[in-house]
Protein backbone atom coordinates (compact mmCIF):
# COMPACT_ATOMS: atom_id res chain seq x y z
CA UNK A 1 0.00 0.00 0.00
CA UNK A 2 1.32 3.38 -0.94
CA UNK A 3 1.97 6.19 1.47
CA UNK A 4 -0.97 8.58 1.66
CA UNK A 5 -0.25 12.28 1.75
CA UNK A 6 -1.62 15.15 3.80
CA UNK A 7 -2.44 18.14 1.68
CA UNK A 8 -2.57 21.49 3.38
CA UNK A 9 -3.67 24.59 1.48
CA UNK A 10 -3.34 27.85 3.40
CA UNK A 11 -4.50 31.28 2.33
CA UNK A 12 -4.16 30.47 -1.36
CA UNK A 13 -4.71 33.32 -3.81
CA UNK A 14 -4.21 33.16 -7.55
CA UNK A 15 -4.79 35.74 -10.22
CA UNK A 16 -4.35 36.01 -13.94
CA UNK A 17 -3.53 39.09 -15.91
CA UNK A 18 -6.23 39.78 -18.50
CA UNK A 19 -5.67 42.80 -20.76
CA UNK A 20 -3.37 44.33 -18.19
CA UNK A 21 -5.96 43.99 -15.44
CA UNK A 22 -5.47 41.54 -12.58
CA UNK A 23 -8.26 38.97 -12.56
CA UNK A 24 -8.62 37.04 -9.30
CA UNK A 25 -9.25 33.36 -9.95
CA UNK A 26 -8.88 31.91 -6.47
CA UNK A 27 -9.35 33.84 -3.27
CA UNK A 28 -8.34 32.86 0.22
CA UNK A 29 -8.58 29.10 -0.11
CA UNK A 30 -8.06 27.11 3.08
CA UNK A 31 -8.33 23.36 2.79
CA UNK A 32 -6.82 20.51 4.76
CA UNK A 33 -7.06 17.00 3.42
CA UNK A 34 -6.17 14.10 5.70
CA UNK A 35 -4.12 11.12 4.52
CA UNK A 36 -6.28 8.64 2.66
CA UNK A 37 -9.20 11.03 2.50
CA UNK A 38 -11.38 11.37 -0.61
CA UNK A 39 -12.41 14.96 -1.20
CA UNK A 40 -14.81 16.06 -3.92
CA UNK A 41 -14.79 19.62 -5.17
CA UNK A 42 -17.89 20.86 -6.96
CA UNK A 43 -18.72 24.22 -8.44
CA UNK A 44 -19.95 25.91 -11.57
CA UNK A 45 -17.69 26.80 -14.48
CA UNK A 46 -15.27 29.55 -13.67
CA UNK A 47 -15.10 28.83 -9.94
CA UNK A 48 -11.42 28.00 -10.30
CA UNK A 49 -11.67 24.35 -9.31
CA UNK A 50 -9.57 23.18 -12.22
CA UNK A 51 -7.01 25.92 -11.56
CA UNK A 52 -6.80 24.70 -7.98
CA UNK A 53 -5.93 21.19 -9.21
CA UNK A 54 -3.41 22.54 -11.69
CA UNK A 55 -1.72 24.43 -8.87
CA UNK A 56 -1.57 21.33 -6.70
CA UNK A 57 -0.17 19.16 -9.49
CA UNK A 58 2.37 21.89 -10.29
CA UNK A 59 1.42 22.69 -13.90
CA UNK A 60 0.43 26.19 -12.88
CA UNK A 61 2.68 28.43 -10.87
CA UNK A 62 2.75 31.90 -9.40
CA UNK A 63 0.38 32.07 -6.43
CA UNK A 64 0.20 33.62 -2.99
CA UNK A 65 -0.22 31.47 0.10
CA UNK A 66 0.94 27.95 0.67
CA UNK A 67 0.29 24.51 -0.75
CA UNK A 68 1.95 21.89 1.41
CA UNK A 69 2.15 18.16 0.84
CA UNK A 70 3.21 16.44 4.05
CA UNK A 71 4.49 19.78 5.28
CA UNK A 72 6.65 20.51 2.24
CA UNK A 73 5.79 23.35 -0.10
CA UNK A 74 5.09 21.89 -3.53
CA UNK A 75 7.28 23.06 -6.35
CA UNK A 76 6.65 22.07 -9.94
CA UNK A 77 5.46 18.61 -10.81
CA UNK A 78 6.55 15.55 -8.88
CA UNK A 79 5.97 11.82 -9.18
CA UNK A 80 4.40 11.80 -5.71
CA UNK A 81 1.41 13.67 -7.17
CA UNK A 82 -0.61 12.03 -9.94
CA UNK A 83 -3.38 13.45 -12.10
CA UNK A 84 -6.12 12.20 -14.40
CA UNK A 85 -7.40 14.81 -16.83
CA UNK A 86 -10.86 15.09 -18.35
CA UNK A 87 -9.47 13.92 -21.69
CA UNK A 88 -7.48 10.74 -21.25
CA UNK A 89 -4.42 12.28 -22.93
CA UNK A 90 -2.97 8.93 -23.92
CA UNK A 91 -0.35 9.09 -26.65
CA UNK A 92 -1.97 7.63 -29.76
CA UNK A 93 1.33 6.24 -31.02
CA UNK A 94 1.83 3.98 -28.00
CA UNK A 95 0.07 0.83 -26.87
CA UNK A 96 -1.72 0.64 -23.52
CA UNK A 97 1.26 -0.84 -21.71
CA UNK A 98 3.73 1.58 -23.29
CA UNK A 99 1.53 4.53 -22.38
CA UNK A 100 1.57 3.36 -18.79
CA UNK A 101 5.29 2.66 -18.99
CA UNK A 102 5.91 6.31 -19.90
CA UNK A 103 4.73 7.22 -16.43
CA UNK A 104 7.61 5.18 -15.04
CA UNK A 105 10.28 6.73 -17.26
CA UNK A 106 11.79 8.65 -14.34
CA UNK A 107 10.75 6.30 -11.55
CA UNK A 108 14.17 4.74 -11.07
CA UNK A 109 12.67 1.24 -11.08
CA UNK A 110 14.49 -1.60 -12.81
CA UNK A 111 12.98 -2.96 -15.99
CA UNK A 112 11.69 -6.04 -14.21
CA UNK A 113 10.05 -3.96 -11.49
CA UNK A 114 8.52 -1.74 -14.16
CA UNK A 115 7.03 -4.71 -16.01
CA UNK A 116 5.58 -6.08 -12.79
CA UNK A 117 4.04 -2.81 -11.67
CA UNK A 118 2.61 -2.15 -15.12
CA UNK A 119 0.96 -5.57 -15.18
CA UNK A 120 -0.35 -5.01 -11.67
CA UNK A 121 -1.92 -1.69 -12.58
CA UNK A 122 -3.46 -2.95 -15.81
CA UNK A 123 -5.06 -5.62 -13.67
CA UNK A 124 -6.13 -3.01 -11.11
CA UNK A 125 -8.13 -1.09 -13.71
CA UNK A 126 -9.49 -4.29 -15.22
CA UNK A 127 -7.81 -4.11 -18.62
CA UNK A 128 -5.85 -7.36 -18.69
CA UNK A 129 -5.70 -8.60 -22.26
CA UNK A 130 -5.59 -5.07 -23.69
CA UNK A 131 -1.88 -4.47 -23.09
CA UNK A 132 -1.05 -4.31 -26.78
CA UNK A 133 -4.09 -2.28 -27.86
CA UNK A 134 -3.71 1.24 -29.23
CA UNK A 135 -5.81 4.09 -27.81
CA UNK A 136 -7.88 4.30 -31.00
CA UNK A 137 -9.01 0.74 -30.39
CA UNK A 138 -10.38 1.58 -26.93
CA UNK A 139 -13.68 3.11 -25.86
CA UNK A 140 -13.72 6.36 -23.91
CA UNK A 141 -14.24 4.52 -20.62
CA UNK A 142 -11.39 2.10 -21.29
CA UNK A 143 -9.08 4.95 -22.25
CA UNK A 144 -9.86 6.69 -18.98
CA UNK A 145 -9.02 3.47 -17.11
CA UNK A 146 -5.64 3.44 -18.80
CA UNK A 147 -5.16 7.07 -17.79
CA UNK A 148 -5.96 6.12 -14.19
CA UNK A 149 -3.45 3.27 -14.32
CA UNK A 150 -0.81 5.60 -15.74
CA UNK A 151 -1.47 8.11 -12.96
CA UNK A 152 -1.21 5.45 -10.23
CA UNK A 153 1.76 3.54 -11.53
CA UNK A 154 4.25 5.69 -9.61
CA UNK A 155 2.31 5.03 -6.38
CA UNK A 156 1.71 8.73 -5.73
CA UNK A 157 0.78 9.98 -2.27
CA UNK A 158 -2.11 11.87 -3.75
CA UNK A 159 -4.19 11.47 -6.90
CA UNK A 160 -5.95 14.42 -8.50
CA UNK A 161 -8.90 13.84 -10.80
CA UNK A 162 -10.03 16.70 -13.01
CA UNK A 163 -13.57 15.82 -14.14
CA UNK A 164 -12.29 12.42 -15.27
CA UNK A 165 -15.70 11.03 -16.21
CA UNK A 166 -17.19 14.23 -17.59
CA UNK A 167 -17.03 13.11 -21.21
CA UNK A 168 -18.44 9.60 -20.64
CA UNK A 169 -22.00 8.34 -21.02
CA UNK A 170 -24.08 7.88 -17.86
CA UNK A 171 -23.78 4.08 -17.70
CA UNK A 172 -20.01 4.03 -18.13
CA UNK A 173 -19.69 6.89 -15.68
CA UNK A 174 -21.61 5.10 -12.92
CA UNK A 175 -19.55 1.99 -13.49
CA UNK A 176 -16.24 3.85 -13.39
CA UNK A 177 -17.29 5.66 -10.21
CA UNK A 178 -17.64 2.25 -8.54
CA UNK A 179 -14.30 1.21 -9.96
CA UNK A 180 -12.61 4.38 -8.72
CA UNK A 181 -14.04 3.79 -5.27
CA UNK A 182 -12.64 0.26 -5.28
CA UNK A 183 -9.23 1.54 -6.43
CA UNK A 184 -9.23 4.21 -3.73
CA UNK A 185 -9.90 1.56 -1.11
CA UNK A 186 -7.24 -0.81 -2.48
CA UNK A 187 -4.57 1.84 -2.82
CA UNK A 188 -5.48 3.74 0.32
CA UNK A 189 -4.16 7.03 -1.06
CA UNK A 190 -5.47 10.56 -0.82
CA UNK A 191 -7.70 11.60 -3.72
CA UNK A 192 -9.17 14.90 -4.84
CA UNK A 193 -11.94 14.79 -7.41
CA UNK A 194 -13.07 17.90 -9.24
CA UNK A 195 -16.47 17.47 -10.82
CA UNK A 196 -19.65 19.31 -11.67
CA UNK A 197 -21.72 16.21 -11.02
CA UNK A 198 -23.07 16.58 -7.46
CA UNK A 199 -24.19 12.96 -7.24
CA UNK A 200 -20.72 11.77 -8.23
CA UNK A 201 -19.19 14.09 -5.62
CA UNK A 202 -21.40 12.74 -2.85
CA UNK A 203 -21.09 9.12 -3.97
CA UNK A 204 -17.30 9.15 -3.76
CA UNK A 205 -16.33 11.87 -1.29
CA UNK A 206 -15.69 11.81 2.44
CA UNK A 207 -16.51 15.47 2.15
CA UNK A 208 -17.73 17.74 -0.60
CA UNK A 209 -16.18 21.17 -1.02
CA UNK A 210 -18.58 23.56 -2.72
CA UNK A 211 -16.92 26.43 -4.56
CA UNK A 212 -18.42 29.61 -5.92
CA UNK A 213 -17.19 31.68 -8.81
CA UNK A 214 -15.77 35.13 -9.53
CA UNK A 215 -13.50 35.01 -7.73
CA UNK A 216 -13.21 31.31 -6.88
CA UNK A 217 -13.86 30.77 -3.19
CA UNK A 218 -14.87 27.90 -0.96
CA UNK A 219 -18.49 28.41 -0.07
CA UNK A 220 -19.02 25.49 2.23
CA UNK A 221 -17.65 22.08 3.03
CA UNK A 222 -20.32 19.40 3.38
CA UNK A 223 -19.31 16.21 5.22
CA UNK A 224 -20.63 12.93 3.88
CA UNK A 225 -21.03 10.70 6.94
CA UNK A 226 -22.24 7.67 4.99
CA UNK A 227 -20.79 4.18 5.01
CA UNK A 228 -19.71 2.46 1.82
CA UNK A 229 -21.12 1.05 -0.37
CA UNK A 230 -23.42 3.99 -0.81
CA UNK A 231 -26.90 3.64 -2.17
CA UNK A 232 -27.70 6.57 -4.44
CA UNK A 233 -31.41 6.07 -3.91
CA UNK A 234 -31.31 5.98 -0.11
CA UNK A 235 -32.81 8.75 1.97
CA UNK A 236 -29.53 9.54 3.72
CA UNK A 237 -27.77 9.90 0.37
CA UNK A 238 -30.35 12.24 -1.12
CA UNK A 239 -30.33 14.31 2.06
CA UNK A 240 -26.61 14.99 1.68
CA UNK A 241 -27.01 15.55 -2.03
CA UNK A 242 -29.80 18.05 -1.41
CA UNK A 243 -27.76 19.96 1.12
CA UNK A 244 -24.98 20.30 -1.48
CA UNK A 245 -27.44 21.33 -4.15
CA UNK A 246 -28.95 23.90 -1.81
CA UNK A 247 -25.61 25.70 -1.83
CA UNK A 248 -26.05 26.17 -5.54
CA UNK A 249 -29.70 27.11 -5.14
CA UNK A 250 -28.88 30.28 -3.29
CA UNK A 251 -26.97 31.54 -6.27
CA UNK A 252 -28.65 33.74 -8.79
CA UNK A 253 -29.52 32.15 -12.11
CA UNK A 254 -26.70 34.14 -13.68
CA UNK A 255 -24.16 32.43 -11.46
CA UNK A 256 -25.36 29.00 -12.46
CA UNK A 257 -25.17 29.80 -16.13
CA UNK A 258 -21.98 29.15 -17.99
CA UNK A 259 -19.63 32.03 -17.49
CA UNK A 260 -19.64 34.16 -20.63
CA UNK A 261 -15.91 34.40 -20.49
CA UNK A 262 -14.15 31.22 -19.59
CA UNK A 263 -11.52 32.56 -17.25
CA UNK A 264 -10.65 29.24 -15.69
CA UNK A 265 -7.70 28.58 -17.91
CA UNK A 266 -6.63 31.18 -20.44
CA UNK A 267 -4.49 29.51 -23.05
CA UNK A 268 -0.96 30.83 -22.65
CA UNK A 269 1.06 31.92 -25.62
CA UNK A 270 2.28 28.91 -27.52
CA UNK A 271 5.82 30.05 -26.82
CA UNK A 272 5.23 29.73 -23.09
CA UNK A 273 5.47 25.95 -23.08
CA UNK A 274 8.04 25.81 -25.80
CA UNK A 275 10.68 27.00 -23.42
CA UNK A 276 9.05 25.77 -20.29
CA UNK A 277 9.33 22.11 -21.21
CA UNK B 1 -25.12 -4.55 -70.86
CA UNK B 2 -24.47 -1.52 -68.72
CA UNK B 3 -20.99 -0.31 -67.94
CA UNK B 4 -21.42 -0.91 -64.23
CA UNK B 5 -22.33 -4.50 -64.99
CA UNK B 6 -19.22 -4.81 -67.11
CA UNK B 7 -17.03 -3.41 -64.32
CA UNK B 8 -18.55 -5.63 -61.66
CA UNK B 9 -17.55 -8.66 -63.68
CA UNK B 10 -13.91 -7.62 -63.27
CA UNK B 11 -12.22 -8.62 -59.98
CA UNK B 12 -11.89 -5.51 -57.74
CA UNK B 13 -8.10 -5.68 -57.66
CA UNK B 14 -7.96 -5.41 -61.44
CA UNK B 15 -10.55 -2.66 -61.95
CA UNK B 16 -7.87 0.03 -61.98
CA UNK B 17 -6.32 -1.68 -65.01
CA UNK B 18 -9.45 -1.54 -67.13
CA UNK B 19 -8.96 1.97 -68.45
CA UNK B 20 -5.23 1.62 -69.24
CA UNK B 21 -5.95 -1.68 -70.98
CA UNK B 22 -8.66 -0.09 -73.09
CA UNK B 23 -6.39 2.79 -74.05
CA UNK B 24 -3.59 0.41 -74.96
CA UNK B 25 -6.00 -1.62 -77.03
CA UNK B 26 -7.25 1.49 -78.84
CA UNK B 27 -3.70 2.67 -79.43
CA UNK B 28 -2.70 -0.69 -80.88
CA UNK B 29 -5.82 -0.75 -83.08
CA UNK B 30 -5.32 2.85 -84.23
CA UNK B 31 -1.89 2.07 -85.64
CA UNK B 32 -2.50 -1.50 -86.79
CA UNK B 33 -5.69 -0.69 -88.70
CA UNK B 34 -4.08 2.28 -90.43
CA UNK B 35 -6.57 4.65 -88.75
CA UNK B 36 -3.56 6.78 -87.83
CA UNK B 37 -0.60 6.93 -90.13
CA UNK B 38 1.05 9.90 -88.48
CA UNK B 39 4.71 9.37 -87.57
CA UNK B 40 3.83 11.11 -84.28
CA UNK B 41 2.07 7.98 -83.14
CA UNK B 42 4.10 4.79 -83.29
CA UNK B 43 2.74 1.36 -82.44
CA UNK B 44 2.96 -0.16 -78.96
CA UNK B 45 5.10 -2.88 -80.49
CA UNK B 46 7.66 -0.30 -81.64
CA UNK B 47 7.84 1.12 -78.12
CA UNK B 48 8.26 -2.39 -76.75
CA UNK B 49 11.10 -3.09 -79.21
CA UNK B 50 12.73 0.16 -78.21
CA UNK B 51 12.40 -0.79 -74.57
CA UNK B 52 14.16 -4.09 -75.19
CA UNK B 53 16.88 -2.35 -77.15
CA UNK B 54 17.39 0.24 -74.37
CA UNK B 55 17.52 -2.43 -71.71
CA UNK B 56 19.87 -4.82 -73.52
CA UNK B 57 22.22 -2.10 -74.74
CA UNK B 58 22.57 -0.74 -71.21
CA UNK B 59 21.45 2.73 -72.32
CA UNK B 60 18.47 2.61 -69.98
CA UNK B 61 20.64 1.73 -67.03
CA UNK B 62 23.12 4.53 -67.78
CA UNK B 63 20.34 7.11 -68.03
CA UNK B 64 18.25 5.84 -65.14
CA UNK B 65 21.14 5.44 -62.71
CA UNK B 66 22.37 8.95 -63.53
CA UNK B 67 18.90 10.34 -62.86
CA UNK B 68 18.32 8.38 -59.66
CA UNK B 69 21.74 9.26 -58.27
CA UNK B 70 21.13 12.92 -59.03
CA UNK B 71 17.69 12.66 -57.48
CA UNK B 72 19.02 10.96 -54.36
CA UNK B 73 21.68 13.60 -53.76
CA UNK B 74 19.30 16.49 -54.31
CA UNK B 75 16.62 14.89 -52.17
CA UNK B 76 18.95 14.13 -49.28
CA UNK B 77 20.50 17.57 -49.38
CA UNK B 78 17.18 19.41 -49.67
CA UNK B 79 15.18 17.36 -47.21
CA UNK B 80 17.82 17.35 -44.50
CA UNK B 81 18.30 21.10 -44.85
CA UNK B 82 14.51 21.44 -44.86
CA UNK B 83 14.20 19.34 -41.72
CA UNK B 84 16.78 21.47 -39.96
CA UNK B 85 15.18 24.77 -40.95
CA UNK B 86 11.70 23.42 -40.18
CA UNK B 87 12.77 22.35 -36.70
CA UNK B 88 14.41 25.71 -36.11
CA UNK B 89 11.31 27.65 -37.22
CA UNK B 90 8.96 25.39 -35.31
CA UNK B 91 11.02 25.40 -32.18
CA UNK B 92 12.05 28.99 -31.76
CA UNK B 93 9.76 31.98 -31.96
CA UNK B 94 12.81 34.12 -32.39
CA UNK B 95 13.99 32.20 -35.44
CA UNK B 96 10.50 32.26 -36.86
CA UNK B 97 10.37 36.04 -36.60
CA UNK B 98 13.81 36.42 -38.09
CA UNK B 99 13.67 33.84 -40.89
CA UNK B 100 9.94 33.29 -41.40
CA UNK B 101 9.09 36.29 -43.59
CA UNK B 102 12.07 35.72 -45.89
CA UNK B 103 11.22 32.05 -46.18
CA UNK B 104 7.59 32.72 -47.01
CA UNK B 105 8.62 35.22 -49.65
CA UNK B 106 11.15 32.89 -51.25
CA UNK B 107 8.71 30.02 -51.44
CA UNK B 108 6.39 32.15 -53.59
CA UNK B 109 8.99 32.26 -56.35
CA UNK B 110 8.47 29.58 -58.95
CA UNK B 111 11.21 27.00 -58.72
CA UNK B 112 11.94 27.30 -62.42
CA UNK B 113 12.78 30.96 -62.00
CA UNK B 114 15.89 29.88 -60.10
CA UNK B 115 17.30 27.92 -63.02
CA UNK B 116 19.11 30.77 -64.79
CA UNK B 117 20.75 31.82 -61.56
CA UNK B 118 21.64 28.30 -60.50
CA UNK B 119 23.16 27.46 -63.87
CA UNK B 120 25.23 30.64 -63.78
CA UNK B 121 26.47 29.87 -60.29
CA UNK B 122 27.06 26.16 -60.66
CA UNK B 123 27.56 25.84 -64.42
CA UNK B 124 25.58 23.44 -66.55
CA UNK B 125 27.02 20.36 -64.88
CA UNK B 126 25.54 18.25 -62.17
CA UNK B 127 25.97 20.87 -59.44
CA UNK B 128 23.21 23.12 -60.72
CA UNK B 129 20.85 20.21 -61.23
CA UNK B 130 21.41 18.84 -57.76
CA UNK B 131 20.94 22.32 -56.29
CA UNK B 132 17.66 22.67 -58.19
CA UNK B 133 16.40 19.27 -56.98
CA UNK B 134 17.44 20.13 -53.43
CA UNK B 135 15.38 23.31 -53.58
CA UNK B 136 12.35 21.37 -54.75
CA UNK B 137 12.67 19.03 -51.76
CA UNK B 138 13.53 21.81 -49.32
CA UNK B 139 10.31 23.83 -49.27
CA UNK B 140 7.71 21.10 -48.58
CA UNK B 141 10.02 19.67 -45.94
CA UNK B 142 10.36 22.98 -44.09
CA UNK B 143 6.64 23.71 -44.19
CA UNK B 144 5.49 20.33 -42.96
CA UNK B 145 8.13 20.01 -40.26
CA UNK B 146 7.24 23.46 -39.00
CA UNK B 147 3.55 22.62 -39.06
CA UNK B 148 4.16 19.33 -37.25
CA UNK B 149 6.08 20.96 -34.43
CA UNK B 150 3.62 23.80 -34.08
CA UNK B 151 0.69 21.44 -33.73
CA UNK B 152 2.07 19.31 -30.91
CA UNK B 153 -0.81 19.46 -28.40
CA UNK B 154 0.00 21.43 -25.26
CA UNK B 155 -1.90 18.73 -23.38
CA UNK B 156 0.72 16.14 -24.34
CA UNK B 157 3.54 18.38 -23.17
CA UNK B 158 1.74 18.72 -19.84
CA UNK B 159 1.53 14.95 -19.50
CA UNK B 160 5.30 14.85 -19.95
CA UNK B 161 5.74 17.52 -17.30
CA UNK B 162 3.56 15.58 -14.86
CA UNK B 163 5.90 12.60 -15.25
CA UNK B 164 8.99 14.73 -14.81
CA UNK B 165 10.21 14.58 -18.42
CA UNK B 166 13.32 16.60 -19.11
CA UNK B 167 13.86 18.42 -22.37
CA UNK B 168 15.35 15.37 -24.09
CA UNK B 169 12.53 13.12 -22.97
CA UNK B 170 9.95 15.67 -24.13
CA UNK B 171 11.70 15.81 -27.49
CA UNK B 172 12.03 12.09 -28.07
CA UNK B 173 8.91 10.81 -26.33
CA UNK B 174 6.36 13.53 -27.01
CA UNK B 175 7.35 16.14 -29.58
CA UNK B 176 9.02 13.94 -32.20
CA UNK B 177 6.34 11.21 -32.35
CA UNK B 178 3.59 13.79 -32.27
CA UNK B 179 5.12 15.74 -35.15
CA UNK B 180 6.08 12.59 -37.07
CA UNK B 181 3.01 12.27 -39.31
CA UNK B 182 3.41 15.82 -40.57
CA UNK B 183 7.16 15.45 -41.03
CA UNK B 184 6.47 12.27 -42.96
CA UNK B 185 4.07 14.10 -45.26
CA UNK B 186 6.86 16.58 -45.89
CA UNK B 187 9.22 13.75 -46.72
CA UNK B 188 6.72 12.21 -49.11
CA UNK B 189 6.14 15.51 -50.90
CA UNK B 190 9.86 16.18 -51.00
CA UNK B 191 10.45 12.83 -52.66
CA UNK B 192 7.79 13.41 -55.31
CA UNK B 193 8.84 17.01 -55.96
CA UNK B 194 12.48 16.07 -56.22
CA UNK B 195 11.71 13.43 -58.83
CA UNK B 196 9.74 15.98 -60.84
CA UNK B 197 12.60 18.42 -60.41
CA UNK B 198 15.11 15.81 -61.56
CA UNK B 199 13.33 15.57 -64.89
CA UNK B 200 12.92 19.33 -65.05
CA UNK B 201 16.58 19.92 -64.38
CA UNK B 202 17.70 17.39 -67.01
CA UNK B 203 15.37 18.82 -69.55
CA UNK B 204 16.20 22.46 -68.92
CA UNK B 205 19.92 22.06 -68.27
CA UNK B 206 20.54 19.47 -70.93
CA UNK B 207 24.00 18.07 -70.51
CA UNK B 208 25.23 14.70 -69.35
CA UNK B 209 23.17 11.55 -68.94
CA UNK B 210 19.69 11.07 -67.55
CA UNK B 211 16.19 10.00 -68.37
CA UNK B 212 15.36 13.60 -69.23
CA UNK B 213 18.18 13.51 -71.77
CA UNK B 214 16.74 10.31 -73.21
CA UNK B 215 13.56 12.26 -73.90
CA UNK B 216 15.51 15.06 -75.55
CA UNK B 217 17.40 12.56 -77.71
CA UNK B 218 14.13 10.98 -78.77
CA UNK B 219 12.67 14.32 -79.73
CA UNK B 220 15.77 15.51 -81.60
CA UNK B 221 16.06 12.31 -83.62
CA UNK B 222 12.33 12.11 -84.09
CA UNK B 223 12.09 8.76 -82.38
CA UNK B 224 8.61 8.76 -80.89
CA UNK B 225 9.15 5.24 -79.59
CA UNK B 226 12.09 6.46 -77.51
CA UNK B 227 10.09 9.43 -76.18
CA UNK B 228 7.16 7.23 -75.18
CA UNK B 229 9.49 4.71 -73.60
CA UNK B 230 11.10 7.51 -71.55
CA UNK B 231 7.71 8.74 -70.41
CA UNK B 232 6.78 5.23 -69.29
CA UNK B 233 10.00 4.83 -67.30
CA UNK B 234 9.50 8.19 -65.59
CA UNK B 235 5.97 7.21 -64.66
CA UNK B 236 7.09 3.86 -63.30
CA UNK B 237 9.79 5.44 -61.15
CA UNK B 238 7.30 7.94 -59.75
CA UNK B 239 4.89 5.13 -59.03
CA UNK B 240 7.60 3.11 -57.30
CA UNK B 241 8.66 6.06 -55.13
CA UNK B 242 5.07 6.61 -54.11
CA UNK B 243 4.47 2.95 -53.33
CA UNK B 244 7.67 2.89 -51.29
CA UNK B 245 6.69 5.84 -49.09
CA UNK B 246 3.15 4.53 -48.71
CA UNK B 247 4.49 1.19 -47.46
CA UNK B 248 6.90 2.97 -45.15
CA UNK B 249 4.09 5.09 -43.78
CA UNK B 250 1.88 2.09 -43.12
CA UNK B 251 4.72 0.55 -41.20
CA UNK B 252 6.00 3.53 -39.23
CA UNK B 253 2.72 5.27 -38.54
CA UNK B 254 0.46 2.27 -38.06
CA UNK B 255 -0.95 3.82 -34.90
CA UNK B 256 -2.51 6.57 -36.98
CA UNK B 257 -5.10 4.13 -38.34
CA UNK B 258 -8.47 5.73 -37.92
CA UNK B 259 -7.22 8.20 -35.37
CA UNK B 260 -7.82 11.81 -36.14
CA UNK B 261 -6.10 13.65 -33.30
CA UNK B 262 -8.35 12.04 -30.74
CA UNK B 263 -6.89 12.29 -27.32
Amino acid sequence: MAHAGTLDIRGLNKQYEVKGQPLPVLQDIHLTIAPGEFVSIVGTSGCGKSTLLRLVIGLEEGYQGEILLDGTRIQGTNLNRGIVFQEHRLFPWLTVEKNIALGLLNSGLTEGQQRATIREHIELVGLSGFEKAYPHQLSGGMSQRVAIARALVNRPDILLLDEPFGALDAMTRAHLQQELHRIWQTEGITMILVTHDVEEAVYLGDKVVVMEPRPGRIRRTVPVPLAHPRDRASHAFTTVKDSVLREFGEHSVADLAEAPLKTERPAPELSAWRFAV
Amino acid sequence: MSRTYFLSSVPPALRGWVLPALILLFWWWAVASGWSTSPLLVSPAAVWDRALQQITSGDLWTALSASLWRNARGFLLGSSAGLAVGVLLGWSRWAERLVGPSFHTLKQISLFAWIPMLSMWFGLGDGAKVAFIAMAAFFPMVLNTYEGLRSVPREYIEVGRVYGFGLWQQLTRVIAPSAAPSVFTGLQLALIYSWLATLGSEYLMASGAGIGNTLIDGREHFQMDLVLFGVAVIGLVGYALNAFTAALERRLLAWRDRTVARY
